[in-house]
């Protein structure tokens, strides 16, 4: 496993990656990408099992699943990061004749992307079909996928999460990131989707929750942990709760930055807040 | 005059579940999904053979259509199906986003389509189908005719790399085509040659544009019939071939004028030949409770509608 100081730094840079790529183009959503970079950078640096030189298929690896596509930049920048795709390319999010489309999707080629996403609500549904297929394929991988709070409230969530229980989807760790903010406000005032873990358990899921999702020794093993329990029957749910906009002070704590670009003298100060650490782009 | 003849009524469903249990036993990749609709899109043959590649999910046809996107990612070809209804309408944005734009080699199968479907009335008897399909880029549509052309459509299909829409219909039609017709995708099938109007027809209204053509040519006219099983991509080469030798043109298709077969027909002379068209469809409305027949009759999708329109769209020329 590397360093701590070595996964921090990493986040680190792809916080700077993030501002950047959205500053460019006066668009995007640093919000969530920033709150959960931590979740990203264990995903791709230490958890999961993973294979850069793509293949669509994925047999013979853990494959991720990114539900909430608006968080764009912190994928790109782990992906690039990780070697996908040339760190540089990260210019061109939401460019035109860019592969880095302001929603993620397989259209344009783009190594590390095996599902369009951006329309809410569609990523566990393609999850579970894609840890069925491992199931027939005897390969013994596993799935995960990520999830915002806000995007619980489209139904075909729930049409997934019955399905996967009913069915022993025990090869798939669903993660939600609980921020609770959405683009109209907090999940509270747009609309309390109550006691989420009650909710979970009572469609048959075996749920465990990740206190400090901005930890990122918390969230690694979080996130073994919940390897360890698949195979079991049931397919995994961890609730993650993260800070929206964690890593820039002004940020934090608000559904503000959901979906706004800051401006140049907002960008320095958010970049202050996160020196290069691996060289920026 | 060559005579078709029904070798004996079947019902197109049956040809897919036909279809799909021969590619249980010969394709170890396909794989099957249904929304508690087995009996009714005829899976249990498939199901019965294959336990192990059929998903059974329930009511939740949104759920069904991201798995089908999902099981490919594994190499898998899943054949998904339940009424045409919720086959698209229902989970248009799920198709659009997680199929076609994700360009997933998901075979979209939907029975049930168009009034044929009867009793059930109009909630149930999509009619603007083939149009949210053949608009989503990449996606093919294909509208099989009897028995034997669903069979072979859905055995096609497999082969075929990328999303598709197989439309099918609920009642017993006439099986006419040969058994060992090899459906080629967009390549369409010229019933009858004919001089004076030609008649594209699709679905159930192939074998309607057959008995039009015979009652036609007993007044004298002669028609040419092209079987129009692919809507998209649509076989122009078949279509401008004819209409230069007929300067008219009827299209015939169980689905509302506005977004079919017929809008695609005049796309294409539009752009190439221009020719007067008339449209044997239903006009802009819902459907209703009835048997078939009735149906057919009274929405203007039979024999009779088609004569009339080649016999007006005759006059235009």
């Amino acid at each position: 496993m590397p360093e701590i100081k070595e996964l921090q730094d990493f986040a680190t840079q792809v916080r700077r990656d993030i501002l950047r790529m959205v500053h460019k183009v006066n668009s995007g959503h640093p919000g969530g990408s920033l709150g959960c970079t931590e979740f990203f950078t264990a995903l791709y640096k230490e958890v999961m099992d993973h294979h850069p030189d793509f293949n669509m298929d994925g047999n013979g690896e853990d494959l991720f699943f990114l539900s909430n596509g608006h968080i764009s930049p912190v994928f790109y920048s782990v992906l690039a990061r990780t070697g996908y795709f040339p760190v540089e390319e990260l210019s061109t999010f939401r460019l035109i004749d860019s592969r880095l489309q302001g929603h993620p999707t397989t259209h344009e080629g783009l190594p590390g992307i095996r599902v369009a996403s951006g329309s809410l609500g569609q990523g566990m549904s393609v999850a579970i079909g894609a840890a069925q297929a491992k199931k027939l394929n005897k390969d013994k991988h596993l799935i995960f996928s990520l999830h915002g709070d806000g995007e619980l409230q489209e139904g075909q969530n729930w049409e997934a999460i019955m399905y996967a229980s009913a069915k022993g989807v025990d090869n798939l760790i669903a993660t939600v990131d609980l921020n609770g903010q959405q683009i109209d406000g907090s999940t509270e005032t747009v609309l309390p989707m109550g006691n989420l873990r009650a909710k979970f358990e009572a469609f048959g899921w075996d749920v465990m929750e990740i206190e400090d999702g901005n930890d990122i020794e918390q969230v690694i093993k979080g996130l073994q942990e919940a390897k360890t329990r698949t195979g079991k029957g049931k397919p995994v749910c961890i609730l993650m709760h993260t800070v929206m906009g964690h890593g820039v002070d002004f940020m934090m704590h608000t559904h503000a930055w959901h979906g706004k670009a800051p401006n140049d003298e907002q960008l320095e100060n958010a970049l202050s807040q996160n020196p290069e650490t691996l060289g920026d782009y | 005059m060559k005579e078709y003849k029904n070798t004996g009524s079947k019902d197109t469903r049956s040809g897919f579940g036909d279809g799909l249990t021969e590619l249980g036993r010969t394709n170890p990749n396909v794989v099957a999904l249904c929304a508690d609709l087995i009996g009714s899109l005829k899976m249990q043959d498939f199901i019965d053979e294959n336990p192990e590649r059929f998903f059974q999910v329930g009511i939740a046809e949104a759920n069904m259509m991201g798995m089908a996107a999902g099981l490919t990612i594994g190499g898998k070809i899943p054949f998904a199906g339940t009424f045409a209804n919720f086959a698209t309408g229902r989970v248009y944005d799920q198709i659009r986003q997680s199929i076609a734009y994700s360009g997933k080699n998901v075979k979209i199968c939907a029975s049930h389509s168009g009034v044929t479907l009867g009793e059930d009335g109009a909630t149930h008897q999509i009619l603007e189908d083939i149009g949210l399909m053949k608009m989503l880029p990449g996606m093919t549509v294909i509208n099989t005719c009897d028995y034997n052309q669903t069979k072979a459509a859905t055995i096609a299909i497999a082969e075929h790399e990328g999303p598709v829409y197989l439309r099918f219909g609920r009642p017993k039609v006439a099986n006419f085509t040969p058994e060992d017709q090899k459906f080629e995708i967009g390549k369409a099938v010229k019933l009858y040659e004919g001089t004076d109007v030609t008649i594209v027809a699709t679905g159930h209204l192939v074998w309607e544009a057959v008995q039009a053509a015979v009652e036609l040519n007993e007044k004298g006219i002669s028609a040419e019939v092209i079987d129009m099983h692919t809507i998209k991509p649509l076989d122009e080469k078949a279509i401008l071939e004819s209409v230069k030798k007929t300067g008219c043109i009827v299209t015939a298709e169980e689905h509302n004028y506005l977004g079919g077969l017929g809008e695609s027909v005049a796309r294409t002379l539009s752009q190439h030949q221009p020719t007067p068209q008339e449209f044997v469809a239903t006009q802009d409305t819902f459907g209703e409770s009835g048997t078939p027949a009735q149906l057919m009759d009274k929405y203007g999708l039979n024999a009779k509608a088609i004569v009339s329109a080649c016999e007006k769209v005759m006059k235009r020329k």
